[in-house]
């Protein structure tokens, strides 16, 4: 299930009904999920206060566009969903990350230049649902994040984490779909191969 | 065929946006014989399942609220109806 979803799944029955309010009821109502909704993406308690005001006023201008279908929050989740793009996106042009150099020579070399097969097969990981429980697991796992390029990193975190669509992508990025595509291969490629060779690669060993 | 390296770029692809038919049956068909692409597409769901985990725990606090502060600010800013 995508973020966006559970989020509505959350919502309480009453929040799901009920006729469009005023903007003031809006905040009262929904304020502190739009707040939250905000705060876990950009993890910046002032930029997350000021997207949901943005939010609000967007909503109070497109209000007639309300058509009562769909419950209220769900509504004001999504002009939030794109007011996030849209800072995103700013965020990026004030400070850009390096570009995704055209050949990805660690990614490259996990296939055999003629054939394109494994150089190392990916191992069979052995009980991987138990390593979520340990807490040195999680050490290795934020280290092998921390090891991603920048910007594949962030291509990863707002496809796996936030749930954007390809389309979404490519606005935040301001990149060709094929791109994003090959952004987000590598990025998960690396992170596997890192998993691989500090954690599941010493299974036996160790456990 | 396809090469293990197409395929994972497909099986990549296929967490963000669904595969054509023939694209669809092109991975499907490698996975009968490769077991390390099998492999790899099992890891991809566990990747997510863990960042998302990872996420909600290192994250901001489930239950933060707009401080009182925040709140009158946004009421001054908001058109009254």
């Amino acid at each position: 299930m995508n973020p966006l979803a559970e989020v509505i799944a959350d919502m309480p029955d009453d929040a799901t009904r009920g006729t469009l309010s005023d903007p003031a009821g809006w905040l009262d109502a929904h304020g502190d999920s739009l707040y939250r909704f905000a705060l876990q993406r950009v993890r910046d308690p002032a930029t997350a206060e000021d997207l949901v005001q943005e939010t609000l006023l967007a909503a109070w201008h497109a209000k007639s566009k309300f058509a009562g279908k769909s419950a209220e929050r769900t509504w004001l989740i999504a002009i939030l969903k794109n007011k996030l793009i849209d800072h995103l996106r700013r965020s990026r042009r004030e400070a850009p990350l390096p570009d995704a150099d055209i050949a990805d020579e660690v990614v490259d070399s996990m296939f055999a230049e003629h054939n394109g097969h494994w150089v190392r097969t990916p191992a069979a990981w052995s009980r991987p649902d138990d390593a979520l429980e340990q807490a040195e697991f999680w050490k290795i796992f934020q280290a092998c994040l921390e090891a991603l390029p920048a910007r594949h990193a962030q291509a990863f975190n707002l496809s796996e984490i936030d749930g954007l669509t390809t389309d979404e992508l490519c606005k935040v990025l301001e990149a060709q779909p094929s791109n994003v595509w090959v952004m987000l291969h590598r990025a998960r490629l690396r992170l596997r191969e890192c998993l691989e060779l500090r954690w599941f690669g010493l299974a036996s060993e160790n456990r | 065929m396809l090469s293990c390296k197409e395929v994972s770029l497909l099986l990549s692809r296929s967490r963000d946006q669904r595969l054509t038919w023939r694209e669809r049956l092109g991975v499907r068909l490698h996975l009968l014989y490769c077991e390390g692409c099998r492999r790899l597409e099992k890891q991809l769901r566990f990747l997510h399942a863990a960042v998302r985990r990872f996420v909600a725990s290192a994250g901001p606090a489930a239950d933060a609220r707009l401080s009182e502060d925040a709140r009158r600010r946004i009421r001054d800013a908001l058109p009254r109806d």
